[in-house]
């Protein structure tokens, strides 16, 4: 595999990655180049450690005071892992939207939106408020909201709110951005507006995405990874893994044998 | 917000209607080729079929991407019907070399005295085949069911010219080879109908989602031109 730490193309660069919850050995051995400007997903079946590649990706995995992981990723050639660089630092650059959109109930649209600014320091009204309507901009619900801005986050719809997490995520303008089944709890009309604001997104951010819909892969991503027991068992561009893929197991999984 | 399916899916129409222009320029210059005895066009045809054979794999490649990307309801049919309409279109460039072949060992040898009705065949077979396509841009499944019943016109045109070049052949012996070509050449432009026939019946089932094939409910509410 070509090493890509410093190609301005990739924009993270996993090296012989394994993650242990305990004993237990759940990612194991991943090496992987994720393009920059661009959506991956993540395909597998439960339990294959999607998620906790994902999370690694961020630092997220280490909330767990069991996990320890061993290798090396990069984030456009900075060691994320490195003794000296926070996790916060990783996380502000690396952005996350959870299946289940989770705004603070108590806050409003707008402090949904600027509460990373804050977090970090932030406090310029016009600062603030400029980011909110961008970042709302770019999640595509700016005009579904820009009337009622104080109005509590949890009077949106499901696909509202998750479009508002997304836009919580960008304000802080990270670099990447990980979503792990960010459609999943939400109908085909909500999901649509995801979809398409993914592929929006891409043309600004990375995007690495976990899915257990295949359509949905083969919808917005450019590349798609197929883990299977802690392993990558095949990464290829995603037109070629969901019509002619080369290892007999993803074949299997994409044409739903098993998982 | 751009909806990325839908530039899937004009990416294919446009591709489609690329592929329909080169199959119609085929037929027109075949048929030119043979009726003015020109070898240059007839070699020109038999040369460009490549392209058509090209845009078929092409579109057989994106459909196969769209599908993975599990289209629905109009949006299934379109893919589908893509690509059958690109098979169709495939079929009538052989056809069209078809009669190119037999349009270049016809200009070597001496013309044969005969009136044939082949140029009018050939309007007809054109302008089903132009029809046809037309339905399918402007989502006119009316005009595709129309388009059904000139199937018979030009299926009646190649018999009375088969009949005629056989009579002429019983007369004189020494044109058998020629009117053989100019035999094939019939039955490629009643081929050539046949394609465009089957491509306003996809057309059909694409905006009215009813397939109309081989139910003897065809051009049903259309009709039949007089001629």
């Amino acid at each position: 595999m070509s090493t890509a730490a410093n190609n301005p193309n990739t924009a993270l660069t996993v090296r012989n990655l394994a993650v242990y919850f305990g004993a237990n050995k759940v990612l194991k051995d991943v090496s992987i180049d994720v393009a920059a400007r661009a959506v991956t997903a993540i395909i597998g079946p439960s339990g294959c450690g999607k998620s906790t590649f994902l999370r690694a990706l961020n630092r997220m995995h280490e909330l767990n005071p069991e996990a320890r992981m061993e290798g090396e990723i990069k984030l456009f050639g900075d060691d994320i892992y490195s003794r000296n660089v926070e996790p916060v630092v990783v996380r502000r650059r690396v952005g996350m939207v959870f299946q289940k959109s989770n705004p603070f109930p108590t806050m409003s649209i707008t402090e949904n939106v600027t509460v990373g600014l804050r977090l970090n320091g932030v406090r310029e009204k016009k600062i603030l408020n400029e980011r909110t309507e961008q970042s709302l901009r770019m999640a595509a619900l700016w005009d579904e909201v820009k009337d009622r801005l104080h109005a509590p986050a949890i009077s949106l719809s499901g696909g509202q709110q998750q479009r508002l997490c997304i836009a919580r995520a960008l304000a802080v303008q990270p670099e990447v951005l990980l979503m792990d089944e960010p459609a999943s709890a939400l109908d085909p009309l909500a999901t649509q507006k995801i979809e398409d604001l993914i592929l929006q997104l891409k043309r600004d951010y990375t995007i690495v995405i976990v899915t257990h819909n295949m359509q949905q892969a083969a919808r917005v991503s450019d590349f798609t990874a197929f883990f299977y027991l802690g392993e990558l068992v095949e990464f290829d561009a995603t037109a070629k893994i969901f019509t002619s893929p080369s290892k007999k197991q993803t074949e299997d999984y994409v044409t739903g044998r098993f998982g | 917000m751009e909806n990325h399916f839908e530039a899937g899916l004009d990416a294919l129409k446009q591709k489609l209607l690329t592929m329909a222009s080169h199959a119609e320029t085929a037929v027109n210059q075949s048929v030119q080729a043979l009726v003015q005895r020109d070898l240059d066009l007839a070699e020109r045809v038999r040369r460009d079929d490549r392209v058509i054979d090209q845009l078929e794999v092409e579109i057989d490649d994106l459909v196969i991407q769209l599908l993975t990307k599990a289209p629905l309801a109009t949006n299934l049919r379109l893919v589908t019907v893509a690509m059958k309409i690109s098979q169709n279109l495939e079929r009538i460039g052989d056809e069209a070399t078809k009669i190119a072949k037999r349009a270049r060992d016809l200009a070597q040898e001496p013309p044969i005295k005969i009136n044939l009705e082949l140029p009018r065949m050939a309007g007809i077979a054109l302008e089903m085949l132009k029809s046809s396509l037309d339905a399918f841009v402007n989502r006119d499944p009316a005009a595709a069911r129309a388009i059904i019943p000139r199937d018979k016109e030009v299926d009646a045109l190649n018999k009375q010219i088969h009949n005629v070049l056989v009579q002429h052949m019983v007369e004189n012996p020494d044109t058998i080879a020629r009117c053989l070509h100019w035999m094939v050449a019939s039955k490629s432009l009643e081929r050539i109908a046949d394609h465009a026939t089957n491509i306003a019946e996809d057309v059909v089932y694409l905006w009215e989602a009813q397939d109309i094939r081989h139910t003897g409910a065809k051009g049903a509410g259309a009709p039949v031109p007089n001629s």
